[in-house]
Formats: C-alpha cells, structure tokens, sequence
C-alpha cells in the first residue's frame, strides 16, 4: 500500500513571481514532482484551490498589515513551511523601501492628497512572522536547489544552506576573480549555493542569497586582503539585497538612511 | 439564489482571480438587469519601485528593475538599459542592439507561450489548469513545455537566464554568447516550426467568446520592422509621438475622488499588447504569421479584446522567425566582440563614479504591450528621479471599460457561473501582470 501523497500549497505575497516561474520551468521536473507530491494551489497556473495542505511554499516578502494576517492564517494549516526566493528569505530587493522614510515615499509616488496604500508598513521576510523550517535563498531561486531542498522535505530531513562564501563555487567554475578585473563584487561576503550564476555570465555577485552568517569574520579574507578592501567598503557599496533588521545586524550595523 | 438561474441580479466577486501574475479581484454588482459596479481590484501591496530607485547608482538600475516582474524581466531591463543610455549619453553599438533585439523576442517566445497554453487553453478545454491536461492531453503540454523550453534556453545562452537576465548592461554585454550554444538554440527554434503549426492547428478548434468594442490602441511602430524595440509611440495608427515626449500623450493622473492612478490616451482608455501591435503593425509580421492570423481568422483591425491571445499565438510565430533570422545574421557575420564587451560597473579606478548628468526615457513592446521607463541622473552616476508605466496599469481601465460593455450582454442571458467564467476569461485575455505594481494605480484592500 502507498501512503497518501503530501499536500503542498504554494503561495505568493510581495514579489515578481519570478521564483514560482523557475519552479513551472522545471518542466519535466515539475512533472516528476508531481508523482510524488499532490499540488493543491498553485495560484500562478491552476484554479483549483485545496483547504488542506501539509507543506507551503510562500514566495514574496511581507509589505502590508493584510499580508501580514493573511501569512499567519495561511501558516496556521501547514505542518512544514518553506519559504521560496530572497522575498521570502531575506526581504529581497522590497528591503530597499526600508533604507527611506515610508511616508516620504508615499508622498513622491501618489503625492499629498491621497494616500492608496495606507496598509502598507515597512518590509519583512517572512520568517519575521511566522516560523521557517526551510530556506531557499536566491534572487530568482537555484532550479537545481529547490529540487535539492523539496527531497529533504520529503524526507523530512533538515537542509543545510551553505556557509561558505560564493567565492568557493566561483573558484570550481574557473572564473577570473572580479577583483582581478578591476571590478567589486559581494562574493567574498554572500551564502554560495547559486553556482557564482552572476560570475559565470560575466557579472558581479550583488549579494542575493544573503550575509554570510558572519561576514565580518567569515568572508575571504585572502581576497580582500589582497585588494586592499575591507568587509564595510565593499558592503558600502552595494546594498540591494542587505536592507532587512536579519541582514544588517550581521554586517554589524543599520545600512545608512 | 440558484446559482444557474439566469437572473437579472447579479453579484460577482471572484477574489484572487487565479492563472494570471499577481493579485487582482473582479467585482460586478447588477440589479435589475442595470449594472452598478464593475471592478478590477489589484490587491497587490505597494512595492515603491520608483522610489528605491532614487538614491542608487545608474548602473545597478536594471538589476532592480527586472525585479519588477519576474515574467517581463528581461523586458524591464531592456527598457531600463535604453533610459539608464539615454540620461547618460551612451549609444549603444548596432551588434549590442541586434542581441536587444533576439532577447526581447525569447521574452515574447516565453511569455505568451506560458499565456496561451497554460493560463488561457484550460478555460477553452473546459477545465481548471493544465494538471488534469498532463492526464488527457499530454501532447499538448509536452509540446507546450517543448515550446518554452526553447526560450528558457536561448535566454540562458544570451543572458545568463531569463528571470532577471544578468549579462545584459549598460553599452554592451557582459558575455558573449557561445557560439556552439547559438547553434544549438538555432537547432531547437527549427525542430519548434512544427510545434507552431500544431499550436495553431490547436487554435483553430478553440472557439473564443464572440465580442466587438473598439478600443484604442498604442504601441510602438518604426518603418522598418513589427516593433518591440524600438519606434515612435504610435496611436491609433493616427499620431507618432517620440518616445522622450511620452508624458504629452500618456497621461498619468491622480484624482480625488479616487485613490487610484489613472492612465489615459485622448482622455480615454486604452489597450496595448500583441492585439494593439497586431492592428496597428501587422502588415509587418513575418509572412508565416501572416497565414496564420489569415488561418485563425484574425483580421485588422479587429476588436475582439478575447483575440488578444490570438494575436499572441501569430506573434509567437514571428518571434520566432525573426529569432531563427537574427541567429542566422550573427552566425554568417559575427558580432564585434572589441566594441560590445563591457564590465558591469565602472572598475574600481573610476570610483567614485562619473558620468553626463540628464534625463532618459526607454520604451519596449513586453509581452502585454508597451512598457515605459523614465530616469533622470545626475553626475555622479546615481539616479535622482524615475517613473515606470507598466503594461498592465495601462490595460486596467480598458479591461473596465470591456467588462461595462460585455456584462450588459451576457446578463440574463449566462447563469452567474457562466457569466464569472467569461469575465474571468476576458480578464485573462489581457493576460494581466499584476505583480508589475510599482504606482500601483488601483490599489483598493479588500
């Protein structure tokens, strides 16, 4: 006898959608899954919607009062909680609001006489609100890697995101080292796990997948050493991804208002 | 009430419409057969794009802005890289445009691909997603898969990937692509003319909703070719309007009564995307899209907003095409590698950063039609001032305006079930990208 398949429910809240998208691109993959698991809402493609599900997805970070409350009562019914993407993980790029005055904001976007969106409130990940047992960083997110880490949920064993720079998997590919090209790069500082996506292609690692635990400790410090640079400096320069309370407190300080 | 009576009192309240991007709700209240209110909520919260955008460097603008909408993305950044150009004065050499150009057509490849098979065919097969089809139509998905496949490839041979392309930059790219994996797109854009054919064979058994109001239509046009990336703003093939001065004729507003951002054209609404591009540059499509349009009974002007997606499917096979063209045109000439290979920022010798202060509109065709983007920078590089209008912002009112007209029509005459289903079918129609909310213009919590 076969046990009944795990219900798993996707949800969305602030973001560009773009994690759920790599996850329809798997394509066959996303029909493999769906051998094992029961796909019960998936939004973005089905209209189906099931009440009961074991494992959620959430993608998108928290940026209202209603995405607040509508992510504790969709987490209320989950037995596992992954969350999908940077959004999620992190804040992602929703993080930028935080670095500036909400009502300023509000004010440049819709001017004074209205105000459309008085729900909102500054941007959280959402492990800020309910509890996370999965992590799956990265903006967008790894295909390889969510593949990696719904076994684990599966299984119902824990999955370990790397704690070692970018840098390590930038090395394996056989680049050249962006400081070697002149350039700043946020390898030597963020979580690997991506396969250096942005080096491979020529660019430079802003720092999507998060801090290391401990930059100021952990980073390459060969690399920075031999450039000259210090953790703060290159931070300094590019904060796209480091706006959460959960981001900045590893670099050791709120980012600059 | 019954729910298949086919009363003259309706109320309709389709919360978190489903297979469209982002949150959007639909709300129809009809009394006595008189329609009271008729809306497209967009739920999604506020992301103030246009404000994380001030305060950050030129050059980290369409990494940004391509999180804008992880559909569009490559679209975003290719609006975002023309504006970033413009304000600081840099022209980009003809080889970096001709890349531009193939990427932007993966965009539409990809995009509509993922519309036309896996947002809108369940409604024209009679069931709720594609998953039930994995079971009863099998080739039709392998083949929809197949179709989507060749974008997602060619999008990680030019650009890295498709969602959030990454060697695309300013005055150039950060990587040239592969010569062995250009020939290997090139292989699958062939074997996929077949798949084409089958999706328009498909087509031609789906019957889509008869509806006629004629809208107006924007999007851009040049003399040249079927726009997507470059042209004057055309409208209602009656006025060229050049792109810098699209603030003359795009009128963006906030009204007092309203807590929403209107987006209007001759004080009216309007609709862009493949059905605004098709009437108002057809005769430029590929002649293999051509026959197809003839084949599926599209004809210009035609003002069906259901044949949106029809108009969709043709493009898909001129995207194609010009694809397969523009391949072929880098595989016999080359690409002059010494003028189009850039960093993607300054070297660290050059900080702090310098450049020509100014300002810059970029305009793109995206999958749902003509996307703005609009920064002013100043000399240190960084971006003091931007504005995005978004495909979908601009669509909302006429999508309103369709549903004023269609429910009248269909009241009475559908049960409330059937009548929700062809509102939901019109709303997916514009293939709405709701999670494109930078100023969101309608943002009413519910």
């Amino acid at each position: 006898m076969s046990k009944p398949k795990p219900k798993v429910a996707f949800f969305e809240f602030t973001d560009c959608e773009g994690c759920q998208l790599q996850v329809a691109n798997l394509g066959p993959g996303l029909l493999e899954l769906l051998k094992v698991v029961d796909l019960v809402n998936f939004r973005e493609i089905m209209s189906e919607q099931g009440e009961e599900y074991d494992v959620l997805v959430v993608e998108g970070s928290v940026a209202s009062r209603h995405d607040e409350e509508r992510l504790k009562q969709i987490a209320a019914k989950a037995k596992v909680i992954v969350a999908l993407g940077a959004c999620a993980t992190i804040g992602g790029v929703n993080n930028l609001k935080n670095l500036k005055s909400l009502e300023e904001q509000k004010k440049i976007v819709y001017g004074t006489k209205v105000d459309p969106v008085p729900d909102a409130i500054p941007t959280k990940p959402i492990d800020e609100v309910v509890k996370v047992d999965y992590y799956i960083h990265g903006c967008p997110i790894y295909g390889p890697e969510f593949v990696r880490v719904m076994e684990h949920v599966l299984l119902g064993k824990p999955y370990q995101v790397p704690n070692y720079p970018v840098c390590v998997e930038c090395k394996q590919n056989e680049n050249i080292c962006a400081y070697e090209k002149g350039l700043f790069c946020l390898g030597p500082v963020t979580r690997a796990g991506c396969n250096s996506w942005l080096p491979n292609h020529g660019g430079i690692c802003v720092g999507c997948r998060g801090l290391l635990e401990n930059p100021a400790s952990d980073a390459q410090k060969d690399i920075l050493a031999k450039y000259g640079l210090t953790v703060d400096e290159i931070l300094d320069k590019f904060t796209l991804y480091c706006g959460s309370k959960k981001e900045s407190a590893k670099y050791g300080q709120e980012f600059k208002k | 009430m019954d729910k298949s009576s086919k009363s003259k009192d309706v109320k309709i309240d389709v919360h978190y419409l489903t297979r469209v991007e982002g949150h959007g709700d639909i709300c129809v209240d009809v009394k006595a057969g008189e329609l009271k209110e008729c809306k497209f909520k967009v739920i999604e919260s506020a992301r103030f794009f246009e404000t994380m955008l001030r305060g950050r460097l030129v050059y980290e603008a369409q990494h940004l802005t391509s999180r804008i909408c992880g559909i569009c993305a490559c679209g975003h950044s290719l609006a975002s890289l023309k504006a970033s150009e413009k304000a600081i004065g840099v022209e980009p050499h003809a080889d970096t445009v001709l890349l531009r150009k193939l990427l932007l057509h993966q965009e539409q490849l990809d995009s509509h691909v993922l519309h036309f098979y896996v947002l809108v065919a369940p409604d024209l097969l009679g069931v709720k997603s594609i998953i039930p089809l994995v079971k009863t139509h099998k080739p039709v998905i392998e083949r929809a898969f197949r179709m989507k496949k060749v974008a997602d490839v060619a999008c990680e041979v030019l650009a890295g990937r498709h969602t959030h392309p990454i060697s695309f930059a300013i005055g150039g790219v950060t990587k040239i692509p592969d010569p062995a994996q250009l020939k290997k797109v090139h292989q699958m854009m062939v074997e996929a003319r077949a798949d084409f054919e089958e999706t328009v064979e498909l087509f031609k058994k789906l019957t889509l909703p008869a509806y006629e109001r004629k809208a107006q239509y924007v999007a851009l046009s040049n003399d040249e070719e079927y726009a997507f990336y470059e042209g004057k703003i055309n409208i209602n093939g009656e006025k060229l309007v050049d792109v810098q001065d699209y603030k003359k004729v795009i009128i963006e507003e906030v009204r007092d009564y309203s807590s929403a951002k209107f987006v209007s054209v001759n004080d009216a609404p309007y609709m862009v995307g493949a059905l605004a591009r098709y009437n108002l540059n057809g005769d430029k499509l590929h002649k293999k899209a051509k026959d197809a349009a003839a084949y599926l009974g599209l004809k210009r002007p035609c003002h069906n907003t259901f044949m949106n997606t029809v108009a969709q499917v043709v493009e898909w096979g001129h995207c194609l095409e010009e694809s397969i063209a523009i391949i072929e045109r880098i595989q016999k000439e080359g690409l002059n590698e010494e003028k189009i290979l850039v960093t993607p920022f300054p070297p660290k010798d050059a900080w702090p950063i310098k450049t020509k202060a100014g300002r810059g509109a970029g305009a793109v065709e995206v999958p749902r039609g003509i996307l703005f983007h609009d920064y002013t920078v100043d000399g240190s590089g960084v971006v003091t001032d931007a504005n995005c209008i978004i495909p979908t912002n601009q669509n909302i009112n006429n999508l309103e305006a369709d549903m004023r007209k269609i429910v009248p029509e269909i009241v009475g005459k559908q049960s409330k079930e059937e009548m929700t289903l062809t509102l939901e079918m019109l709303a997916r129609a514009y293939d709405p990208c709701i999670s494109c909310s930078t100023h969101i213009l309608d943002v009413r919590f519910v």
